[in-house]
């Protein structure tokens, strides 16, 4: 479904974008089909929402370029929520109050998740959260299309435990994602024959992580799994690396590599830890290659592109064909279409919409860190989201409103 | 038996771990507060823009590096030479319309912090950024080590020592002493306030660069570090009360062994929790500091 | 006198209600709301630091346990009435204990700014550290970084259904500012508030007339983290969430540069300032070519400069000047800013 296009096509077509609220003969600003975005561009979460906001313009300009969405332009309002919750939910505000937009993308912590979801329920208002999270939200007006749990943490964890040993120390950031991340990697490493020996939690702006590495070599486990977040944590990579613990305890993570830390550290830091996501840079298939090439025509390189980068450029495409197949931009159309097991393939391999809990159905990816690279070690294909399919049914029950957590 | 002595001695290794763990905890807050506390103490003056200046000096080893100075060089000398020379800019400029008048010239360099955040914004991005720790990491026993702690304690040492040794044994260290006990004293002998007051801040402001300069690579820099550095330099320096050298180093060492225990027993969160506690506890018992009642006069 | 009270009161209710009807003519009552909010927090530290000369670091700190209250209990209650009082009584019970905590101490300036500075840390680290499924206050989940969102927002009393929100809420936010300015004007011309001031300015000498100093400060103290935590109430059925950015030391420093912008030991000053520095920095957030904090950051050092006594009393020379007035002189700004003797 997405149009190869070569750079000079591109760039017409993003002049044209530009150029199509002052050109009365195109298109008028209020045939505009619009889209909001609330996006970290700066502040510690940048490395993870700036690449997200040039995989959105990408896309909004792909689908200009191609005539547009049921004939109209699709306009793109974006706000940049500088990495402070307390914005998300003005700005989502805004988006519904003043912009009237026809859906919202966008979220990147689960915190800002949180803190607009309910708005945008309340303003019904379509919303789209493309990122990787720790699952469980049922919410008919909303759609997932991130891994969780039990796409990613399931096979990571066996996979890791297999290349390292049973005792398992987890240090994750210090909110709803690290929480409950922390409690499924908790049951799969018991479900796995292993033991859990030690579990700490870091508010998102710690960065000195001397004495929780001095703790966790008293104890001295076969494996850690690290799903920490943001620009401050990256330090911990850093540290770990420092007091040379990268060569004695193997690392495994649900987030590193997800805002490129694997290019920020270098090899000698990176080198040997152990993720699983939805895409990698070094998947050799077709539509990657041509995903690169428009990105390259676009930005001039490849280094920005991560895996929620390339999440948000599916979810927006998703919502795309939601609306081709609807006819309409109205909320309950497009939502019954996405309902009809609609699906989008693209850089990141197929993904189709379960319609019961409004997540996706998706390839995983094993890889290990080599090089500032992430190597594919095993692919696994079309994973469903059996942890949100054991409690959510939204066929059933089309009013839940409620985030399920893991209990044991 | 040779497995209780195993056990024993892992258990030296470890001792030994917390040991540098601590004293890096000391030399760390050590390091954040040297340059506040020069400032304050000589001057009586609360720099709250301690913290940017801090990370002023990151931002400048950050880009010495990258133009391919060598790190160390970078750290230790360009870091608080770009530091000192722009306090001494702001001093001229803002601070010294303004002495005499304590929480004036708080607010102005208040003012100042925001204005360098912003400007930091500006011209570094809003972004992480920084610099891998030049030196690799070491064994002891069945432990690891990372190397760049002693860095840092030997740096606040040798800070320390620079301090006391300026302070008591040169003349300009005399003056010094003199000028902030009596300025009007002073000013009769023939020295000009205004000069040792403009030649202090310099000096406070190049401290706190080096400081920044040199914990650069153990965290990620971003435009706003600064916040995390002036509470607890701020909290250190007016615990530890009037006298520089002794009271720098008697808060420092309190705090750091509180915070370090308390990180070690539970989680860095209550370390840092447990600092402030003990802070405020501390300021209800002696509410002038630490050195009004023990090591009265000294440095 | 007493005439001239009522004369004072009458124009202070004309002013305001002209105030609250053209605002929204010239600004977005969806932000016109959030500035009613941190213009009553100005106030708030306006009342302690302008009349009582209590410089506290961490008003914020109220402000947040404001917000945290009425979150909380919101979702407790499932209404907002007695969330809202227990969001003034909360911060106030709180400043009433920290209070006497300082003041029975005999803290000097500097060391209230540290002590003020580190608790409203605590509060930052603590309610930042709660993301924990074990944090909970009844039904609520204080939630850690994430804050909480989803609370019950402000109700017409007795009617949990009949929400207020958008216009209406504006209006309500401004009426209780007004009636809030009001009390505070009270409050001033009472002896209590004539006290305050004479403490302020000689505390040895109110202290040898018999008065206990400590107690009024820890009073007022008190009054000002009450007027605080209301605050904290109507930003928190504001923005439909509350986070721990709302303890922040950031925030602590908006409120101190919202007074001494606006104008210290006046009323209307600290409004005025978190008025316009607020608004600045929601339109210098729109756009990208300079830093809004770098505009606040020269906004605050020029004042301290160059207008140390902030805009209120200009203005009102400037309104004296225009109308000939010369009923009184210029209310002078005695604000502590004599060198601190200890240290």
């Amino acid at each position: 479904m997405i149009v190869t296009l070569n750079r000079r096509s591109f760039l017409a077509s993003t002049a044209a974008a530009t150029g199509a609220l002052m050109m009365p003969g195109i298109a008028r600003a209020q045939d505009a089909i619009r889209v909001g975005t609330v996006l970290d561009v700066s502040g510690i979460f940048d490395a993870y929402g700036t690449p997200m906001d040039m995989a959105q313009r990408l896309a909004v300009s792909e689908i200009n370029d191609a005539g547009g969405l049921l004939d109209r332009p699709v306009e793109l309002i974006s706000y940049d929520t500088q990495s402070d919750i307390a914005l998300y939910t003005q700005y989502a505000q805004r988006l519904v109050r003043q912009d009237n937009v026809d859906v919202v993308h966008g979220g990147i912590l689960s915190a800002s998740r949180e803190a607009i979801r309910q708005t945008l329920r309340r303003a019904n208002t379509l919303y789209f959260y493309n990122v990787q999270y720790e699952g469980g939200v049922c919410d008919r007006n909303a759609f997932f299309n991130g891994v969780t749990p039990a796409q990613q943490a399931e096979v990571l964890v066996p996979w890791a435990m297999s290349r390292s040993g049973p005792r398992v120390y987890i240090l994750a950031a210090d909110y709803n994602y690290g929480q409950i991340t922390a409690r499924w990697l908790q049951k799969y490493v018991a479900d796995n024959g292993g033991e859990t020996v030690g579990m700490d939690f870091f508010p998102l702006d710690v960065s000195d992580f001397g004495s929780t590495i001095a703790r966790i070599q008293t104890v001295a486990p076969d494996l850690v799994i690290a799903p920490l977040v943001g620009g401050a944590h990256l330090s911990f990579f850093r540290q770990w690396a420092a007091a040379g613990m990268n060569a004695r305890i193997p690392l495994a993570s649900t987030t590193m590599g997800v805002g490129n830390e694997h290019k920020v550290l270098t090899p000698d830091e990176g080198n040997g830890m152990m993720v699983a996501y939805n895409y990698s840079q070094e998947l050799d298939t077709p539509l990657n290659n041509a995903f690169k090439e428009r990105w390259i025509a676009a930005y001039g390189n490849t280094d920005a592109i991560h895996e929620i980068a390339v999440s948000h450029y599916m979810g927006f495409h998703l919502w795309a064909e939601g609306v081709r197949r609807a006819g309409s931009v109205d909320r309950d159309a497009v939502i019954e279409a996405m309902e009809d097991g609609l699906s989008v393939e693209g850089p990141s391999g197929m993904m189709t919409i379960d319609p019961q809990t409004h997540h996706t159905t998706l390839d995983v990816h094993l890889m290990e860190v080599r090089d500032q690279k992430m190597e594919v070690a095993e692919s696994l294909s079309q994973r469903p989201p059996v942890d949100t399919q054991a409690v959510c049914n939204l066929t059933e029950n089309p009013d839940d409103n409620t985030q399920y957590e893991i209990e044991f | 038996m040779v497995r209780c002595c195993l056990k024993e001695a892992k258990r030296m290794d470890l001792a030994v771990v917390i040991l540098v763990e601590v004293l890096y905890a000391i030399a760390w807050l050590v390091l954040v507060s040297a340059g506040l506390a020069v400032v304050f103490g000589m001057m009586k003056v609360i720099n709250l823009a301690h913290g940017e200046f801090m990370v002023l000096g990151g931002y400048a080893t950050i880009t010495a590096v990258g133009l391919g100075v060598n790190i160390f060089v970078a750290m230790l000398i360009v870091a608080p030479l770009v530091v000192g020379l722009f306090g001494l800019i702001v001093e001229r400029l803002v601070f010294r319309h303004l002495y005499g008048r304590m929480i004036d010239t708080m607010l102005a360099s208040w003012g100042l912090s925001l204005m360098m955040i912003g400007a930091f914004k500006m011209i570094f991005g809003n972004t992480t950024t920084g610099v891998s720790g030049p030196i690799p990491g070491f064994t002891v026993g069945n432990y690891q080590i990372n190397g760049y702690n002693f860095f840092i304690i030997v740096v606040a040492l040798l800070l320390l020592v620079a301090m006391l040794a300026v302070l008591r044994g040169t003349r300009a260290g005399l003056v010094a002493r003199g000028a902030m006990q009596r300025p009007d004293m002073a000013s009769a002998m023939g020295h000009s306030p205004d000069r040792i007051y403009m030649l202090t801040f310099a000096i406070g402001s190049a401290l706190s660069g080096l400081a920044g300069a040199v914990l650069a690579p153990l965290i990620g820099l971003v435009p706003t570090a600064g916040a995390g550095f002036i509470a607890k330099a701020f909290i250190t320096v007016i615990a530890g009360g009037p006298s520089l050298v002794a009271g720098l180093a008697s808060a420092s060492g309190v705090f750091g062994l509180v915070n370090q225990f308390f990180s070690f027993l539970v989680s860095p969160v209550v370390g840092e929790v447990a600092l402030l506690v003990a802070a405020v506890a501390l300021l209800r018992l002696l509410p002038r500091g630490i050195t009004t009642r023990f090591f009265r006069g000294r440095l | 006198m007493v005439g001239a009270a009522h004369k004072d009161f009458a124009l202070i209710v004309i002013l305001g209600v002209v105030l609250i009807l053209g605002l929204p003519l010239m600004v977005d009552t969806h932000v016109l709301t959030l500035l009613i909010a941190y213009g009553m927090l100005a106030l708030s530290l306006g009342l302690i630091w302008g009349f009582g000369g209590v410089l506290c670091f961490g008003q914020a700190a109220f402000f947040g346990l404001g917000a945290y209250t009425f979150a909380v209990a919101g979702i407790n209650f499932n209404e907002s009435t007695l969330p809202l009082i227990l969001a003034v009584l909360v911060p106030a019970g709180f400043a009433l204990v920290l209070g006497a905590l300082m003041f029975y101490g005999r803290l000097g300036d500097v060391y209230l700014a540290v002590i003020t500075l580190v608790v409203s840390l605590i509060l930052f680290r603590w309610i930042n550290s709660t993301a924990g499924p074990d944090y909970t206050i009844g039904a609520a989940r204080l939630g850690g970084f994430n804050g909480i969102p989803g609370f019950p927002i402000l109700n017409v009393p007795g009617r949990p259904d009949l929400m207020i929100w958008g216009e209406t809420l504006y209006f309500v936010a401004a009426v209780s500012l007004l009636i809030v300015f009001l009390l505070v004007t009270w409050l001033l011309r009472s002896s209590f508030g004539r006290i305050a001031v004479g403490i302020r300015e000689n505390e040895e000498r109110v202290s040898l007339l018999g008065f206990d100093i400590r107690a009024r400060k820890t009073v007022l103290f008190a009054i000002g983290a009450a007027i605080a935590g209301l605050a904290g109430a109507f930003y928190a059925t504001w923005a439909e969430v509350v986070t721990p950015t709302l303890f922040s030391l950031q925030q602590s420093a908006e409120i101190i540069i919202w007074c001494i912008v606006g104008g210290l030991g006046t009323r209307f000053g600290p409004i005025l300032g978190a008025g316009v520095l607020a608004y600045l920095k929601f339109a210098l957030g729109q756009q990208n070519m300079i830093d809004n904090m770098f505009v606040l950051g020269l906004v605050l050092v020029l004042f301290v400069l160059f207008l140390p006594r902030g805009l209120a009393p200009e203005l009102a020379r400037g309104w004296h000047w225009i109308t000939g007035a010369r009923r009184k002189p210029t209310r002078r700004n005695h604000a502590p800013r004599a060198e601190v003797s200890n240290g």
